[in-house]
């Protein structure tokens, strides 16, 4: 592991991203995330790229519109409220096909809420960040070394699939540290013939746009939208699967809450309960065949969240009520611990508690 | 095998400093190691803990809940983390500045007048680094003086490598008191 540094979750993001050749990050600070925005402040400058500490969330994510329309690698990242914020600009960013990474280290809330780790932000994330029908790739590490590698990640998809990809992680993958390798595998930026860059006098103007005041036009902009969201849901799925096999009981969680299930999973096989652990690293696209499949043989599931139980509705949807889907949960900052996903485990597989 | 150690004190004690130093330690040795502080408004001030993984296997939780091994650099970490120490675990207290005993009968406890040896001895910020002298003797022997160096080498900078010798110091006091 000689190659390996400790480094916080939100450092290596910030690493990553300018290993991923992103030379643009606009941000405004909020804890738990302002290390992304600090670690930037120092290094951009030194590798010839533009630090930005905007004058609000909504002005930075308007800053990423206006790089990305120019075709480059651009980011921003904050927390929760701040993400609310940057809402509008992640629907313009959808209606004019621009590609952008973005961050969100959550914290409980609503409102203000507090500034411990949630995943309280999942259905904004994944359903509804703001008006119009869009997506975002949304992408959920659970350890320091998935900040580093899904940022890499989320930049490549999102120049793809002209689209935002956003890591959706929490205070504890921003604060930890762990060892981390930079040694990552980065695609280079696919041409943009797209981009505003100048006619240069040959060709006519590029136009970056979400404004389409003809329904007919609007509707084949959203028809072609939806198309490739449908080759995203067929290709890019990303899934870790943990002792589902044989798995009676099998638990889904992303990020820090699939970490202390971990524990949990390893402690009920100990006890002689057979069960397992359906992580999500896509939670959209959402992994809808791997909970189908470990519905065939599993009991129960139980979906582990720092929220009031947000995933759990995408996993009764998966694996289409065949099975009991309980939640177990903690939330406004608190986290579950393993006792008490082992406990839920218990439960589910001597049949009990299956509301 | 994995060890869970919890750092509690002041903000200010150098709690994750010490919590950084045992992670390097624990990476330049090739284990999986994990940090996580706390980094809500009591690192302004008030209580400020680290919870540090150590092991030859994964890490699943990063969050310690029941420490193998408890430092106790004030007296509220104590009342708080107290109860929650594995049974068979280990507390460091800061006996200069925890005056009770630690009520416990199912632990080793450990009683080191930190503040008061780092005061006495010119070094008044490294009470952390003396009771982790104490920890790495009391856990690992503490016979390996280079491992110690070259995780000190990773948590204090080149600009100020002149503490090197200093901290390396405040850990033989803390392993010989």
């Amino acid at each position: 592991m000689a190659d390996k540094v400790l480094m916080k979750g939100n450092e290596a993001i910030a690493e990553a991203a300018i290993i991923a050749g992103c030379r643009y990050y606009f941000g405004y600070p909020i804890t738990p995330q302002t290390e992304v925005a600090a670690y930037m402040a120092k290094r951009m400058p030194k590798v010839g790229g533009t630090f930005l500490q905007a004058e609000s969330e909504i002005a930075a994510i308007n800053m990423v519109y206006g790089v990305s329309s120019t075709g480059k690698r651009v980011m921003t990242s904050s927390s929760s409220p701040g993400i609310s914020l940057k809402g509008e600009g992640l629907s313009y960013l959808a209606g004019a096909d621009l590609p952008a990474l973005v961050v969100n280290v959550q914290r409980g809330g609503p409102g203000l809420g507090g500034i411990q780790p949630s995943q309280s932000d999942y259905f904004q994330a994944t359903k509804g960040a703001a008006h119009g029908d869009f997506r975002m790739i949304v992408l959920a590490p659970a350890s320091v070394q998935e900040m580093a590698e899904l940022t890499v990640k989320g930049f490549a998809l999102a120049d793809k699939y002209r689209m935002t990809s956003m890591i959706l992680a929490d205070g504890t993958m921003g604060q930890m540290m762990e060892p981390v390798s930079l040694d990552l595998e980065v695609e280079p930026a696919p041409e943009k013939p797209w981009a505003a860059t100048g006619t240069g006098m040959k060709r006519s103007h590029n136009i970056i746009n979400s404004l389409y005041l003809k329904p007919e036009q609007l509707e084949r902009t959203n028809f072609e939208r939806y198309e490739r969201y449908k080759a995203i849901e067929e290709n890019e799925v990303l899934c870790e699967e943990y002792l589902t096999d044989d798995a009676d009981i099998c638990i889904a969680a992303f990020g820090i809450a699939a970490r202390v299930s971990r524990n949990a999973v390893n402690e009920a096989r100990k006890q002689g309960i057979k069960a397992g652990l359906i992580r999500p690293i896509t939670l959209w696209p959402f992994p809808k065949k791997q909970f189908a499949e470990a519905a065939k043989h599993a009991r129960a599931f139980i979906s582990v969240e720092l929220s009031m139980g947000q995933m759990i509705e995408d996993v009764r949807l998966a694996t289409e009520c065949r099975v009991p889907v309980t939640l177990c949960n903690r939330a406004g900052g608190m986290i579950p611990s393993p006792d008490q996903v082992l406990d839920a485990i218990k439960a589910a597989y001597n049949g009990g508690d299956d509301k | 095998m994995t060890t869970q150690y919890l750092f509690a004190g002041f903000g200010g004690q150098g709690i994750l400093f010490s919590g950084k130093f045992l992670a390097y330690k624990g990476l330049t040795e090739g284990k999986h190691v994990s940090w996580l502080p706390s980094y809500g408004p009591e690192m302004r001030g008030g209580t400020a803990s680290c919870s540090v993984i150590v092991g030859d296997e994964p890490i699943g939780s990063p969050i310690v809940t029941k420490p193998d091994v408890l430092i106790a650099m004030n007296l509220p970490s104590l009342d708080k983390y107290e109860p929650s120490v594995a049974e068979g675990g280990m507390i460091f207290v800061d006996s200069t500045l925890v005056e009770r005993r630690v009520q416990r009968t199912d632990v080793k406890t450990y009683y080191i007048p930190a503040t008061k040896l780092a005061s006495d001895g010119g070094i008044p910020t490294l009470a952390n680094m003396i009771i982790m002298g104490k920890v790495l003797a009391a856990t690992d022997g503490f016979n390996d003086e280079s491992g110690v160096v070259n995780a000190l080498k990773k948590v204090i900078s080149a600009k100020h490598s002149d503490m090197l010798e200093v901290n390396l110091a405040a850990m033989r006091t803390g392993r010989d008191c």
